[in-house]
């Protein structure tokens, strides 16, 4: 039943001359066509910031698409974000700790008929890595023997001087067996290295990408659940059901058509109205005062994310250099205040480095330094010497980050008697760069999703010494040989022990200064009776259900 | 017609307008230059749109002067567990989502809208009015070489080119921005992409004027150059433009708003009326007096100044009287 | 006249110029490498930035990536964005909704204000005129931005007589009430210039000539007085078809219209500068041409103006 309001009789003569690919999205009601191609169920979405190819794709809105139409060896459950093995029929470690040999489910086909083999994952992967290719993901695949002699580390970062020239076009560390098996040579031992390989960046790629890479950006080839049917750059994408796909999580839907929205709160009307099935953010003006939950009722979702928002100090700033201060910092917000008011609730205060719900993770290391005290944040602050001049807050603005960074600016000003200003930076492009560079002017916001369900993601990348997103300068011994410990370990369980022993390092030094995590939102329209987020922000396309036909 | 309608014969019209038919009415002494602002200032005084809009704005002007005097808290001072509470007898206007009293906020966000406002008005009129003004009297050659160089800026389409400029500017500075700095660049921002404007409208009524039988009779009279634009064109052409810039200084308080919204105009802790409008559009639903008191703020003001610049236009020109 | 024409097809070669080179600049100028951005909080690898950079010429410097986009656009080829989508198609798409929207826009702005405009110039201060004048004084003072999300959400939510968004392919009945917020600026604008106008020239002598030879004073009004009066009208609305376009960029946002506003604002934030030049250029042309319309129409509406 499509409601079509307000439309003059002859605006459908003067419209049928304009696109004839987009049309209004989902009705009121479940028909017989409703998840076909002829009424999709439709999706809020955006225009992704690269093409479409797994290997250079780094945002949710491409990772949404791309983690449907491709499946790696490995994939995480959409509802517990558990890793299991997808196309990879075993992944087995040697004696060593080093190599893995892994082992693949025969007889999947990529889109166009052509068979996943070893040399599928072993070509692409290599493909990515290789840095005059310039691929976005290259980094991923940085444990693997022979990295550095295909993407060599620049030696100034981002500077004048350029890399030296890669001297080979290929990884040493892989090795195609047979059709269905290859091995990956680690430089050194990872423990829980197949627990990270979920990620879109592993996926294999067909013979068609290497002869023709404009075309398959176009009209990109997977092996996943869901093929491309459709795209009109900047208003939509639809994907249909891959009917041959052999894995477990196949999909529902036969049709979904992602729809490109600039404002959330654009899209939560249209939800509203039925003219969406799913939305995969609340907008603020819905989120004040809880008004998303009574308005969506059991069509609301949420669930806790996983990824941390932090405030991160620059280490290499001199008045910086105090853990005191910083601890000072740390206890004076008030972060159980700023997830009632501000976030309504949707959002849990931290507790330690990683967000609560990764598994295996036990919250705590940051203990009482996270609470808020203002009587041992005064005392802290005068112990370490007080702070000379106006602190500077600095955020991209591009982001709903304004509110509680006023209120963390608040709380500072409040407690400390510190003088606040705010430094809002115009795109997060701009403020990547600032920390890049090492030019922020005082304590930042800082936002980190897991790259795997492992706690490993939120400590040594961000905190590691020059680990690839350490920008505030920390670099402790104890830290680092932790970790590498935990690296070297014997089994999973027993490296994710010593990465919380690792983490327990953080609460003494306070690099950055964790806040809080916010929670996954979204909702669903009542032609859905399933509709689960992922914990990385993303819906769950193989996870949409359409209801029962309600005549 | 309400309007007066006084009579005047055609002969008197054709004389320049500087010796006006007030001549009849009162006897001055002042010279021919006091003649029209003296005359329009006369006229103001006895229109009651003039007088109420003319206590508003200074009492404005006192708020942006001095607004401790209004509102003796501090407008940072935040406290949480107050976070959207509607007006009551501590709070008039309530308090916003950070729990801050909007009361205070509003008095002292009074200055940074109202000098960003008038400012970057004075600019683009100025300018747009000014280069308008030649192109318009003289024509030709330059008429359209100014037209050419309006229509660059022109073509840029407002925000965009606000997004761009501030974008540019604000990449350039170290650490947080100070106040002064950014205003300068709002304002002149906001001058330079609007100054073609008020020259577009100048342009076509100096044209219009200047072939007026009034101009061409002082021409005849041998009147320098100069002398024709200011004390014959100018006055001629002012009402359009005025009408313009009153609504412009609204349009660019506004502008400010959104130029904040967007993370490129004035930044926290300076308070602007436009600043609390975008923070508020969230909020519109659950704690509308977070717009209402600011947006009213704003409403009032740029009714004064328009109310104002109407006043000011009657009683500038001449052929109004 | 011919040859007026001419000429003013000649001037807007250098207009043309202008304009593109000091947007390509200052898109050019914003610091900061437009890749750095986006990889997310990890991080791009040196060697994605690099050759992205290579790609899109911004290793060269400025005059150079100036006349290499000139000489791509002379040749019909917009170039490509980021994310490797023809410039051009992306143009197609857009322009088509945000020329309507802004169509819109206009004719609610123009019927609406120049009638508002005349209404309260005949029947003088009063009731009527006060009554324009606090509702153009209403819709100058509220941002579109707040105006936009009010109409939204009383007339799409909660009273549920419109669309809260239009579609992909948006209908002109879907376009009415985006149209109308647009255009309301304008409107109180144009209902103001309208009013002024007409009350200057009441009192003109043709005017009251026209009356003492006796025509009826509807045939004052419409022909003699209208006509003068709508000149300094129609500067502004030629002026304002393209602003209007450009300036779409609140409104296309609230609405979620996939026109040319949202195009260039995401564009100017990922500097991808192919983009917004390739789209100010369109707009660039829409405004000249309109312009060099609006001065043929001077010559048509007041006879005191000609042109050899």
């Amino acid at each position: 039943m499509r409601k079509r309001r307000m439309v003059a009789p002859v605006a459908a003569s003067l419209s049928a001359a304009l696109l004839a690919a987009g049309c209004g999205g989902g009705g009121g009601g479940v028909t017989e066509a409703t998840g076909t191609l002829e009424d999709p169920i439709t999706v809020k979405w955006g225009e992704p910031q690269t093409e479409l190819v797994p290997t250079n794709s780094n945002d949710t809105n491409g990772g949404t698409v791309l983690n449907a139409m491709f499946t790696g060896l490995v994939e995480y459950d959409p509802e517990t974000y558990e890793p299991r093995n997808a196309m990879a029929k075993s992944i087995e470690r040697s004696d060593d700790k080093k190599t893995y040999t892994v082992k693949l489910k025969e007889g999947w086909k990529f889109h166009n008929g052509e068979e996943v083999t070893a040399d599928n994952f072993v070509r692409a992967w290599n493909y990515t890595a290789y840095a005059p290719n310039g691929q976005q993901q290259a980094s991923f695949f940085d444990r693997i023997e022979g990295y550095d002699e295909v993407h060599p580390a620049d030696p100034d970062g981002d500077g004048p001087q350029k890399p030296p020239e890669p001297t080979a076009e290929k990884m040493s560390g892989l090795e195609v067996v047979d059709d269905h098996t290859f091995t990956i040579t680690l430089k050194e031992p990872f423990a829980i290295f197949p627990e990270t390989i979920g990620y879109e960046a592993f996926s294999p790629l067909p013979e068609t990408f290497f002869e023709d890479k404009e075309g398959f950006a176009e009209h990109p080839i997977g092996n996943g659940p869901y093929e491309f049917e459709s795209r009109t750059p900047n208003e939509s994408l639809t994907l249909t059901r891959y009917e041959d796909y052999q894995g477990a999580d196949a999909g529902n839907v036969d049709a979904i058509k992602l729809v490109v929205y600039e404002k959330s709160q654009t899209a939560y009307q249209d939800l509203q109205s039925g003219n969406l099935d799913m939305i995969d953010e609340i907008p603020t003006s819905a989120l004040a005062g809880g008004r998303w939950k009574e308005e969506l009722g059991d069509q609301a979702i949420s669930r806790e994310r996983l990824g941390i928002t932090t405030l991160a100090l620059p280490l290499y700033d001199e008045k910086f250099q105090d853990p005191k201060l910083r601890k000072a910092l740390s206890m004076a917000i008030d972060r159980e205040s700023i997830v009632k008011e501000i976030f309504n609730g949707a959002a849990t205060a931290a507790e330690g480095w990683a967000a609560s719900s990764t598994p295996g993770y036990e919250p705590g290391a940051c203990g009482e330094w996270c609470t808020h005290d203002p009587a041992r944040a005064k005392e802290l602050l005068e112990e370490a010497g007080g702070f000379d001049g106006t602190m500077t807050l600095s955020y991209n603005a591009d982001g709903a980050h304004k509110q509680w960074m006023e209120a963390v600016a608040g709380n500072i000003r409040n407690v400390l008697d510190i003088e606040v200003d705010m430094n809002p930076v115009p795109t997060f492009g701009t403020y990547q760069d600032k920390m890049d560079n090492q030019e922020m002017p005082g304590p930042y916001r800082y936002g980190w999703v897991a790259d795997y369900p492992n706690v490993e993601t939120f400590l040594k990348p961000l905190y590691g010494t020059d680990a690839s997103a350490n920008y505030t300068g920390y670099s402790s011994e104890k830290f680092d040989s932790k970790l590498a410990e935990a690296d070297q370990a014997a089994t999973e369980d027993k490296a994710n022990e010593l990465y919380l022993q690792a983490e327990k390092q953080l609460g003494q030094d306070m690099p950055v200064i964790p806040l809080f995590t916010n929670m996954v939102k979204g909702g669903k329209s009542e032609r859905l009776s399933e509709a689960v987020m992922t914990p990385r922000n993303t819906p769950a396309l193989t996870a949409l259900k359409v209801a029962e036909q309600t005549q | 017609m309400t309007e007066s309608t006084e009579t005047r014969s055609v002969g008197e019209r054709t004389t320049s307008p500087e010796a006006p038919a007030a001549d009849e009415r009162e006897n001055r002494q002042s010279t021919k230059q006091v003649g029209l602002w003296g005359d329009a200032w006369r006229d103001l005084r006895r229109r009651p749109l003039f007088v109420i809009s003319g206590v508003i704005i200074l009492l404005l002007l006192a708020i942006a002067a001095f607004p401790g005097l209004f509102a003796p808290g501090d407008p940072q001072a935040q406290d949480l567990s107050l976070a959207r509470e509607g007006p009551s007898a501590q709070a008039w206007f309530g308090y916003d989502v950070l729990g801050r009293d909007i009361y205070t906020r509003v008095i002292h966000g009074a200055r940074a809208s109202i000098v960003v406002g008038v400012l970057s008005t004075l600019v683009a009129v100025l300018i747009g009015s000014f280069v308008g003004l030649l192109a318009g009297y003289f024509g030709g050659k330059t008429d359209s070489f100014l037209a050419r160089f309006a229509e660059i800026f022109l073509g840029l389409p407002f925000v965009l080119g606000a997004i761009v400029i501030l974008s540019v500017f604000n990449a350039g500075i170290e650490g947080s921005p100070g106040t002064v700095r950014v205003m300068t660049q709002v304002i002149l921002t906001i001058g330079v992409l609007a100054w073609p404007i008020s020259m577009r409208i100048m342009r076509s009524a100096a044209i219009a004027a200047k072939q007026q039988d009034y101009v061409n009779a002082a021409k005849a009279l041998g009147a320098s150059h100069s002398r024709i634009i200011f004390k014959h064109v100018l006055p001629n052409c002012l009402a359009p433009v005025m009408v313009y810039a009153t609504i412009a200084l609204g349009q660019f308080i506004g502008l400010e708003a959104t130029l904040s919204y967007l993370g490129l105009g004035l930044t926290s802790p300076v308070v602007s009326w436009g600043m609390m409008i975008s923070d508020s559009q969230q909020y519109i639903i659950s704690t509308p007096h977070m717009l209402l008191f600011p947006a009213g703020f704003l409403v009032i003001t740029v009714l004064a100044f328009v109310m104002l610049g109407d006043a000011v236009r009657d009683a500038l020109d001449p052929k109004q009287k | 006249m011919g040859r007026y024409i001419l000429r003013r097809l000649l001037q807007l070669i250098p207009v043309f110029i202008g304009t593109t080179f000091i947007i390509y600049s200052l898109v050019w100028a914003i610091p900061g490498n437009p890749f750095a951005g986006l990889c997310g909080p990890r991080g791009c690898p040196p060697s994605f930035v690099e050759q992205m950079t290579e790609q899109y010429n911004l290793d060269k410097p400025l005059p150079v990536q100036y006349v290499l986009y000139l000489g791509q656009l002379f040749q019909g080829n917009f170039g490509e964005t980021f994310n490797g989508i023809e410039v051009s198609t992306l143009i197609q798409n857009a322009y088509p909704v945000t020329i309507k929207l802004a169509t819109i826009a206009l004719v609610f702005e123009a019927v609406i204000g120049i009638a508002a405009g005349i209404l309260t110039a005949l029947r003088g201060k009063g009731f009527v005129d006060n009554l324009v004048l606090a509702a153009t004084l209403f819709l100058i003072a509220v941002p579109v931005f707040v105006s936009g999300f009010v109409i939204q959400v009383v007339l799409g939510v909660q009273l549920d007589w419109i669309n809260p968004s239009v579609g992909s392919d948006p209908t002109i009945g879907e376009l009415l009430i985006p149209g109308f917020v647009l255009g309301s600026l304008s409107m109180a604008y144009i209902a103001r210039l309208t009013r002024t106008a007409m009350f200057e020239n009441k009192r003109a002598d043709y005017i009251r000539t026209a009356t003492a030879k006796g025509l009826t004073p509807r045939r004052v009004v419409s022909v003699h007085m209208l006509r003068n009066s709508l000149i300094p009208v129609i500067t502004f609305i030629g002026t304002d078809f393209g602003a209007l376009m450009g300036g779409a960029i609140v409104t296309e946002g609230v609405f979620n219209i996939h026109g040319i506003g949202g195009l260039v604002y995401q564009a100017i934030n990922k500097q991808e500068g192919v983009t917004v030049t390739g789209v100010v250029t369109l707009l660039v042309l829409v405004y000249l041409l309109m312009n060099l319309l609006v001065d043929i129409l001077y010559a048509a509406l007041d006879p005191r103006i000609r042109y050899d």
